[in-house]
């Protein structure tokens, strides 16, 4: 019974990618959505791996790290020199770029993931430094004019198929016995240790898996924009998807995907108010966390059913159309 | 390079490393104030300390006022500010989780920064000369007036807040709040008045390092404050958060090495430097230099 339902949520969650990625197919090859949409469209898809990886950490853990972008950086630019230096096709190149920013957040989160809350939080952040400006000093890559030339291989059909395998991946990956262990460090670390769950272990390994994906959206980022830049990677690119997280909720991967989807937008929406953007984005944010302090979705997953509760739709799309 | 030339290169590098560290060392005690009460990391901090500088030139090129008179007038603005940040942004999140706050301060930071280039434009602007630049050639070893004029006024400061927080009642009941804040209530301390004044006293304090450093390096910007914020914060943690000694340790400690790196090696891996010394201290002793170990209880 259990198993049969799980199956067709399943199903209708194929159906509906396979839908949502005809209809926008189309709507791209019909060239009814412009290259500015389009590049907001592989901006979303970008995002929302970076979100959702990053949910697996900050959300499903609890391990409190802010230094995504370092990782998305070690994707952007591992990837670069697989397919720019050594002439590699892109899937291998984007292979290469999340097994060497796996292989880092792995380096990386051994040692660090001993601390906890807001030490972690700056330690993350430092490490995510330390990343780009390593990076900047390497001349192989293009030290700090960054990594030009890169092809574009990037592309709809390729943003949307990685969506969907990391979504699928670490919503997999959260309902194992490994994910549960997640969420009972995330719930109490202590209580956990005491129940036999090998925390550092899980830590380590949610910290890796989410580094990895990182790196897979650096790899679609190089390649689209022709160009790595030790400026992309900054802090406030770390920031931005922590805001994303926080703001669809912790512990939540439709709501990381619907504030991906929403932020993304949102930015683009006001792009033709460059003065304004930052400000309104600001207090957008400011006032979202005074009255929604746990997200949007709170740690619950959008369903069919909660749909279904809230006729007429979810509130939010509204923002979506200008 | 012989050796004597070697050793008045490091004079040289470590003068200039305890005026740009005790700069560190402002900002950084209003981080580990903040963070010893609240438990909040202010990344706002930093965007104070640039209002703060920019206060001090309005006061200065507009208002015409000297050293002294500008530098109480940025101060108090700040003050203002900050507490103004914490009763709107703040205070209402106080229950909330703890990552609700910690977005909110990024979204104060950047409403500050962003807000900052569309009401002054993002250009730099060159601060005004408020003294005659003296320089002294004290045995080979070049200092100017203001690196005197920054090392006297901040540690004249920090004298003030250590008195303030050692001797003052308020001071009493700001480290009654950051011992146990639900105890200080019981025993009658108004804790949201503390936690305001601690707010006040921290960005005042930031402000007075924007001042200096306007005048140390001539030039200002609404973007100043992200990088010494993060740096100032990086101080606080070296030292031990939530310690004021620690703090004023941590700032000059950083200044010295980001001045000794950047001086006998490459400026661009100071920043790098700065954070891998972070995280070698987080990892050896997370609570600091002179921070107490808690253990974490059930």
């Amino acid at each position: 019974m259990n198993l049969r339902r799980k199956t067709k949520t399943d199903l209708i969650g194929l159906v509906a990618c396979i839908l949502v990625y005809a209809t926008v197919q189309s709507l791209i090859l019909a060239d009814v959505i412009g290259p500015f949409w389009q590049l907001n469209i592989v901006l979303i898809g970008i995002n929302i791996i970076l979100a959702v990886s990053l949910n697996l950490i900050n959300g499903f853990t609890g391990q409190f790290s802010i230094g995504h972008a370092g990782f998305m950086a070690v994707g952007a630019y591992m990837s670069a020199v697989l397919t720019v230096k050594l002439q590699l096709p892109f899937i291998v190149a984007i292979l290469g770029g999340a097994l060497g920013a796996g292989l880092l957040g792995f380096a990386i989160g051994l040692p660090t993931l001993r601390l906890n809350g807001d030490y972690l939080a700056i330690a993350t952040l430092g490490l995510g430094e330390i990343i780009r400006i390593c990076i900047l000093n390497i001349p192989y890559v293009g030290g700090a004019s960054g990594f030009m030339g890169i092809p574009r291989y990037t592309d709809f059909t390729w943003v949307f198929g990685l969506v969907v395998f990391t979504v699928f991946a670490i919503k997999n990956f959260i309902d194992s016995t490994h994910g549960r262990a997640c969420i009972s460090i995330r719930e109490n670390e202590i209580a956990a240790e005491a129940m036999g769950v090998d925390t550092t272990k899980y830590k380590v390994l949610a910290f890796t898996l989410g580094a990895a994906f990182a790196g897979v959206a650096g790899s679609l980022f190089s390649h689209y924009f022709y160009i790595a830049h030790p400026a992309s990677f900054t802090f406030m690119k770390s920031f931005d998807i922590l805001t994303m997280v926080v703001l669809g909720g912790l512990g939540s991967i439709s709501g990381s995907i619907t504030a991906a989807v929403l932020l993304t937008f949102v930015s683009a929406a006001l792009a033709s108010y460059p003065e304004w953007r930052m400000i309104i984005y600001s207090l957008m944010l400011i006032i979202l966390m005074l009255y929604r302090p746990q997200g949007l979705f709170g740690n619950k997953e959008l369903s069919l059913k909660m749909l279904g509760r809230l006729t007429g739709g979810k509130k939010h799309d509204s923002t979506q159309g200008n | 390079m012989d050796s004597s030339s070697l050793i008045v290169q490091f004079g040289q590098q470590l003068i200039n490393g305890i005026s740009l560290g005790s700069i560190y060392a402002l900002i950084a005690l209003g981080y580990t104030m903040v963070y010893g009460i609240i438990r909040l990391i202010n990344f706002a901090h930093g965007d104070i300390y640039m209002v703060g500088a920019y206060a001090g030139y309005f006061a200065t090129s507009v208002f015409k006022f000297s050293f002294v008179p500008a530098l109480l007038f940025s101060m108090a603005t700040a003050a203002i500010l900050g507490m103004t940040i914490e009763k709107v942004a703040y205070r209402p999140l106080r229950s909330a989780p703890k990552i609700a706050i910690l977005i909110a301060a990024i979204g104060v930071s950047l409403f500050l920064e962003y807000s900052g280039m569309l009401l002054v434009s993002p250009q730099p602007r060159t601060f005004p000369a408020v003294f005659n630049a003296e320089i002294y050639n004290v045995g080979g070893l070049i200092i100017n007036s203001q690196q005197v004029v920054i090392l006297v006024v901040s540690l004249l400061l920090m004298v003030i807040l250590t008195y303030v927080v050692q001797q003052t009642k308020m001071g009493k009941a700001m480290r009654a709040v950051s011992f146990d804040t639900d105890a200080a209530r019981l025993m009658g301390i108004d804790v949201d008045r503390v936690i305001s004044f601690t707010f006040g006293v921290g960005s005042a304090l930031a402000a007075a390092a924007g001042v200096l450093v306007g005048i140390y390096y001539n030039s200002i910007d609404p973007l100043m404050g992200i990088m010494p914020g993060l740096k100032a914060f990086v101080a606080a943690v070296l030292g031990g958060i939530g310690s004021i000694p620690g703090a004023m340790l941590g700032g000059t400690m950083l200044g010295v090495i980001e001045a000794l790196v950047s001086g006998f090696w490459s400026s661009t891996f100071r920043d790098a430097v700065a954070f891998g010394i972070l995280i070698i201290i987080l990892l050896w002793r997370p609570t600091g230099l002179l921070g107490k170990n808690i253990r974490e209880k059930v």
